[in-house]
């Protein structure tokens, strides 16, 4: 399959990148404009605790081109209805019906909480929204908010915030191939063949800031990411060869019965 | 379960002997580890770590790019009151000291507020002396009242409470808690302040638990480094935040380090803090505790906290006045203490981004 026929859909929408982006930890928000382009992302998170709609100095929300996919998070909540409020207020400030859900309580690991995770999920999806829920990749968690009505679950490859890759694959691999909704690997993926690793893996997408917002060069390193995660798209896609624990020699010492046989 | 029982466990023990007795070796190793241990951080404060300062550098400057990112978070304090029932040794609102004494009226509060969000700030911290007998738990209540239509988040740094008292501030709108233990060396501390509610040493070391188990989102701690010797109390204040980190996982745990400044009285501290001591200081907190703020407030210099900013601080103050009414009143003399940096909002934003730093005027509202 070619990747020009392989449309992303999620939450409605259909998307031609599978990479999101974040908008927290860069040195300015003058350059997230430029990691859109350079990514080519359609969909960015924005943490709502962070944006100052009344504010008299710059605002995140200004950078954030209009053809990007809003995805608000609730960072910061501690708690289902904290979530709640946070989304709520999003979607009466015009950043439309997409939440991605974040509930954070305990601020040593910022390990999501499942269960208010999955509240908070119900409550929305009832609402109206199009619920994302960050979640440690549990199984049962994940199968909770099927249930609850969310359209794609994001568990995280590592802690947020540590680079440290798919430490959480195998976890992962169990919601490829158990859950029947998009899966979008987010938090921990600390360089493009992390990510690359997720998608071959067959993630549906990824969602990565600290690692392209901290780099050296973001526009560059949000291109990275992008091309690695369409390489790992293609070769989920084309199918990977199989391993062996052998090598396949070219004149096998065994060609001999199949040689005239009879 | 409180700190007490810990803080007890190494108050008898000669910590500077301790953390005077690692070598280096010791020191490579802690830096080669991802976790740490108080013993770790003991290392790292120890003379022999002082050889090691690039590298501790370094290892603070990549944590805190990828825990915090590129940023620091903007914030100023407001006196609300200089009244004062203590008799602190080193502060210049102490009770015997001749100044002059004042209480801002919601009004004057709402003006001073009106002041300051025009520079865009929207994190305030609300100061008082220890008075509440006038700067009383209604009065702070009905100042909150005002400050919430200015800013998303207030914090406040006035006497110590209990969890009760705590919690009715919270629901006024205060969402921060800074207490300074001042010094963990409890003779020390009896000595520094003699009289006044103050004087409680374990009240107040208990008053940061208070204010976590109450619900407030961040609460900070420290040192006044000068006081004692900055090792033994910093590896108590470690040592604090880490026990409340522990017990208090959903409170965002800080810690400010104040360098004692000149104020209007005559005590001279008796230990010395180096620049150098204070980056030593900054570098272990940041790889002992990645996700702990760290705060720094106008007492510094300009130039130093322009060489420290990307070393683990999160926060710094900005646009600082330490007087009762001081950003609305240009007449008024009664500092707490003087200040160093003393450049506007205006000028600390302009630097920042030229050091591409992102100033951060808001990290959170209630919602």
């Amino acid at each position: 399959m070619k990747p020009n026929n392989d449309p992303f859909e999620v939450g409605g929408k259909t998307l031609s990148s599978r990479l999101f982006i974040g908008t927290g930890k860069y040195s300015s928000d003058r350059m997230i404009p430029e990691v859109c382009k350079s990514t080519g992302s359609n969909v960015i998170t924005v943490a709502l605790r962070r944006v100052d709609f009344n504010a008299i100095t710059d605002n995140v929300m200004q950078h954030i081109p209009s053809h990007m996919q809003l995805m608000p998070n609730t960072s910061g909540a501690r708690d289902a209805h904290e979530a709640v409020r946070i989304a709520r207020l999003a979607r009466a400030t015009g950043c439309g019906n997409w939440i991605k859900i974040e509930v954070i309580t305990d601020n040593k690991y910022l390990l999501p909480d499942g269960y208010q995770t999955a509240k908070a999920t119900e409550i929305l999806t009832n609402d109206g929204f199009a619920v994302f829920p960050y979640i440690n990749p549990d199984l049962y968690v994940a199968r909770d908010l099927v249930n609850a009505g969310a359209v794609a679950i994001m568990p995280l490859g590592a802690p947020i915030g540590t680079n440290r890759g798919l430490r959480t694959e195998e976890m992962i691999h169990i919601l490829i191939e158990d859950i029947d909704l998009p899966i979008i690997v987010d938090a921990g993926l600390g360089k493009p063949s992390h990510a690359c690793q997720a998608m071959e893996a067959g993630a549906d997408a990824c969602l990565v800031n600290t690692a392209i917002a901290t780099s050296e060069n973001p526009v560059l390193m949000g291109k990275a990411f992008a091309d690695a995660i369409q390489a790992g798209r293609n070769s989920f896609l084309a199918g990977k060869a199989p391993t062996s624990q052998w090598a396949a020699a070219s004149s096998p010492l065994t060609g001999f019965l199949r040689e005239g046989s009879s | 379960m409180s700190f007490f029982s810990v803080y007890e466990q190494y108050c008898h023990v000669n910590v500077e002997q301790i953390i005077d007795g690692f070598n280096q070796q010791s020191v490579a190793r802690c830096l080669d580890k991802s976790r740490l241990s108080i013993d770790d951080f003991s290392a790292l404060i120890s003379p022999s770590a002082v050889n090691f300062l690039e590298q501790m550098a370094q290892k603070a400057f990549d944590i805190k790019r990828r825990y915090f990112g590129n940023t620091i978070q903007l914030f100023t304090p407001m006196y609300l009151s200089n009244y004062c029932n203590n008799r602190c040794l080193y502060c210049g609102f102490n009770h015997d000291n001749i100044i002059e004494r004042n209480q801002m009226s919601l009004d004057e509060v709402e003006n001073e507020s009106k002041a300051i969000s025009s520079s865009g700030l929207k994190h305030i911290l609300i100061l008082t002396g220890d008075a509440p007998d006038k700067a009383s738990i209604p009065y702070l209540k009905s100042c909150c009242d005002i400050l919430k239509k200015y800013f998303r988040s207030i914090s406040i740094e006035i006497f110590a409470l209990d969890t009760k008292g705590y919690a009715e501030l919270i629901h006024s709108g205060v969402d921060g808690l800074t207490l300074y233990q001042e010094t963990y060396n409890k003779s020390l501390y009896q000595k520094l302040h003699p009289t006044g509610p103050k004087k409680n040493f374990l009240f107040r070391l208990a008053a940061p638990q208070c204010g976590a188990e109450a619900g407030m989102r961040n609460v900070t701690i420290g040192p006044l480094l000068g006081l004692d010797s900055w090792r033994k109390d910093i590896f108590f204040t470690a040592l604090h935040a880490k026990w409340l980190e522990s017990h208090y996982p959903e409170t965002d745990i800080c810690i400010a380090l104040p360098r004692m400044r000149p104020y209007n009285g005559s005590f001279q501290p008796e230990h010395t803090v180096t620049d150098r001591d204070m980056v030593q200081m900054i570098t272990a907190i940041r790889i002992f505790l990645p996700r702990c703020g760290i705060t720094i407030s106008t007492r510094e210099s300009e130039s130093f906290r322009n060489n420290i900013m990307t070393l683990g601080v999160t926060k710094m103050s900005a646009g600082s006045k330490t007087s009762v009414g001081g950003h609305t009143r240009i007449d008024i003399q009664n500092n707490q203490f003087e200040i160093s940096d003393t450049r506007s909002v205006e000028q600390m934003v302009h630097y920042l981004e030229k050091m591409q730093i992102q100033p951060v005027f808001k990290d959170w509202e209630p919602f």
